[in-house]
């Protein structure tokens, strides 16, 4: 990286999070465990304990995979069953991997792995090439809209690092994506087991003139987007503290959801639609000059309005759209299939609502990924496109533009259980 | 890596900004709870991850006091400097301090003293936390535990559900997506709600130096008397009984973790300032866990103690 880039303020330089896709075997958890392993995250007392574990279980060679294990059950059935998180760095980012399992029935999982990931690690078994696994996962990381997909041709050692054999790959690899509209693919032969490509550049492979996959980790622009995006601000929590020193302070707590908020700034509150100026962004005792999408800060307002947990604070050129009707994809990640007619409760941004699901006007054949019309049966792991009425209006955007203000979460009344994953489509 | 290459190699910006994510983050876990939820209360342990957190609670509601009391569940075995500490926070944050006492529970019969050389109260807590909890009705309780520090916490959700018994069951977990949390719940059922989750150890240690807050001092070296089993450096105190074979001496220590005095080991060091212990952190070779007794007893103690409701 130049020193030049090194200087460029940028939100999210500091800190990328990851999601990890493959089918079962592909050789994911050894290419955590490799990642870990070879970034300096395992202490002696982790090794140790993988030691003893794979000593006990007939292994050889330690066995890295075991390091991403986690609960005792699952441990004991010798598969991951969920999402867990693992954490590493280097001296140049942060890392947050949400590692997802690869099984078929575990759509869920990767949609709930992917829903706060900047990049996704797709893994590709080099003798098998691209498999059906391959294609959902490509096809969940551009309905979550990740925004870079790093493809990771594993297990090259076993094709005794062909050059042919990657290129095949890739070429393959770019079609598919081209068709699921995926703009940013890097692709990058791999030995997750010999460390080949994974944090070092392998000396087996002089034909691929690419990043190993923890440099292009490191260096991964991300965080345009949600600076590029008008600005949103959900009002979570009002701050009153009536005290003494601050008898009239009227804060609105919340986290940026997108753009940039400066003091000064024309802004409308909806749903009221009362128009004001930003006085200040403020956090703890300090007055900041502008506040950008994922910062939690409070605002004050130069006019005493009405404002509370729900509402949304916007700039007045460039609102969203307040409606009732949702037209959205939906992952149903319930048991209880998704009912045509039903009622739940809605939460999108701070609000929470109720709504009637109208329709189901398509559903995602997940072998084909192809829209079957006429099919309401949307159970879990199943990912569709509905249309929603709901009770109070919500501020939306398109989730292809804004992933914060474009998502919401269908909860079941009875249960309070999450049982879907909404992205709006469009504005309707 | 030693401390100068560490520090040469780390570039200053990035930590500027991971941290800054890391805070914005949980600002944000730490309002949503307080929204969300009627009774919240921010259990409180005198360790730095608490510190942490009481001091990103702090920020979240600033100017105005934090909306919720603090809980220490406290088992009788700490440090005098944690709850000095503790004390004077709760007095400058005026926040209502509730103190809970494992004692308490052995004398109400609630549950019974371990006995023997590693006699422990540290799964004693689980009893008096949820007694405390049930007490006050609280309906979501902020814990420090990070998700790097244990197995069995790398799949906790950071608005992990609880039934009507306390208990943490890993199958019936809500999908946790976006920053959306659903906090939705029967009467008597509630949350833990673990504002820390994706932070490490090194992260914490950052964060306290870079926003300046004062820790007890046992975080720094100093000469103690100790004496060593399972691999760790316990310190002599009037509830450990030192084995005939155990030799109690006197070196230059300080603590990673600061809990109960019977499990929470000291490593040897010389750092006296936070910029020196953020470098031994980096250098380190073993976890922090490694250097608390209690998680040594089984692969999966932590995840048997959360399911009965331990954090
Ligand atoms: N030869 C070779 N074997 C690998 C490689 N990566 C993983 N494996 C092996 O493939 C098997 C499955 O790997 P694992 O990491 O458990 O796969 P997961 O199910 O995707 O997590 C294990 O026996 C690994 O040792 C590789 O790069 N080369």
């Amino acid at each position: 990286m130049s020193t030049a880039e090194l200087n460029t303020p940028s939100l999210d330089r500091g800190l990328l999070r990851f999601a990890t896709a493959g089918s079962v075997d592909d050789g994911k958890s050894t290419l955590i465990g490799r990642l870990m392993f070879d970034t300096k995250t395992i202490f002696e007392d982790q090794l140790e304990a993988i030691e003893q574990s794979s000593r006990s279980r007939g292994h050889e060679q330690v066995n890295l995979a075991l390091l991403t294990d986690g609960l005792k059950a699952e441990r004991e059935q010798g598969i991951t069953i969920d999402v867990a998180y693992r954490y590493f760095s280097t001296p140049r980012r942060k890392f947050i991997i949400a590692d997802t399992p690869g099984h078929v029935q575990y759509t869920r999982n990767m949609v709930t792995g992917a829903s706060t990931a900047q990049l996704t690690i797709i893994l590709v078994d080099a003798r098998k090439g691209i498999v059906e696994q391959t294609r959902r996962h490509s096809y969940i990381a551009s309905l979550l809209r990740i925004p870079h997909i790093a493809v990771c041709v594993n297990k090259m050692d076993l094709v005794g690092y062909d050059a042919q054999v990657f290129h095949e790959i890739a070429d393959a690899y770019r079609e598919l994506a081209a068709g699921l509209g995926i703009r940013e693919v890097t692709l990058i032969p791999i030995s997750a087991l010999h460390g080949d490509n994974v944090v070092a550049p392998s000396g087996q492979m002089p034909w691929y003139g690419g990043p190993s996959l923890l440099e292009h980790l490191e260096t991964v622009d991300v965080g345009e987007d949600a600076l590029a995006a008008p600005a949103r601000f959900p009002v979570q929590y009002v701050i009153r503290p009536q005290s003494e020193a601050w008898p009239d302070y009227r804060g609105f707590a919340g986290q940026v959801a997108g753009g940039t908020f400066t003091p000064g700034q024309p802004v409308v509150v909806l749903p009221s639609g009362l128009r004001t100026t930003i006085r200040t962004v403020d956090l703890f005792g300090d007055s900041l000059p502008f506040a950008q999408g994922g910062q939690s800060v409070t605002l004050t307002l130069a006019d005493d309005l009405d404002v509370s947990r729900g509402d949304m604070i916007v700039p007045v050129d460039t609102p969203p759209a307040v409606t009732r009707e949702l037209d959205a994809m939906v992952c149903w990640l319930g048991e209880k299939p998704l009912q045509v007619g039903g009622k739940y409760a809605i939460r999108h941004t701070t609000r929470e609502t109720r709504g009637i699901v109208n329709a189901v006007v398509h559903k995602v054949n997940i072998e084909t990924l192809t829209p079957v019309a006429g099919d309401a049966a949307v159970g879990m792991n199943d990912i569709a496109r509905i249309t929603l009425k709901t009770m109070t209006p919500l501020f939306v955007d398109p989730y292809a533009e804004n992933r914060a203000t474009g998502s919401f979460l269908i909860i079941d009344e009875a249960t309070h259980l999450t049982v879907g994953a909404g992205m709006i489509v469009q504005r309707s | 890596m030693r401390l100068q290459e560490y520090q040469k190699q780390t570039d200053v910006h990035r930590d500027a900004v991971h941290l800054a994510r890391l805070e914005a983050e949980s600002i944000a876990i730490l309002r949503e709870v307080a929204a969300q939820f009627e009774r919240p209360v921010l259990l409180f342990s005198g360790g730095k991850d608490s510190i942490v957190m009481a001091r990103l609670a702090e920020k979240a509601f600033w100017p105005a006091r934090i909306p919720f009391p603090l809980l220490h569940i406290d088992t009788g075995h700490n440090f005098e400097e944690t709850l000095t500490y503790r004390d004077e926070l709760a007095a400058r944050l005026r926040c209502r301090l509730i103190v809970r006492t494992v004692q308490e529970s052995i004398d109400k019969g609630r549950c019974v003293e371990e006995k023997g050389p590693n006699a422990s109260r540290n799964a004693l807590q689980t009893v008096t936390l949820l007694d405390a909890l049930e007490e006050f009705r609280f309906d979501a309780a902020f814990g420090g535990a990070r998700r790097d520090e244990e197995k069995a916490r790398a799949k906790e959700r950071i608005f992990s559900f609880r039934d009507e018994f306390g208990q943490w069951d890993p199958k019936n977990q809500r999908p946790e997506l976006w920053s959306l949390y659903n906090g939705r719940r029967n009467p008597g059922e509630s949350f833990r709600v673990f504002p820390l989750s994706n932070w490490t150890e090194m992260d914490i240690w950052q964060y306290i130096a870079r926003e300046n807050i004062p820790i007890p001092s046992l975080y720094f070296s100093h000469r103690r008397r100790v004496f060593q089993r399972g691999g760790t450096w316990l310190a002599e105190c009037p509830y450990l009984t030192p084995l005939p074979h155990e030799t109690v001496e006197e070196r230059v220590v300080r603590f990673r973790t600061i809990g109960d005095m019977t499990c929470t080991g000291a490593v040897e060091s010389t750092a006296s300032d936070i910029h020196q212990i953020i470098g031994e952190v980096a250098a380190a070779r073993n976890t922090e866990r490694g250097t608390r007794a209690d998680d040594k007893r089984s692969e999966a103690a932590m995840e048997e103690r959360k399911r009965a409701g331990y954090f």
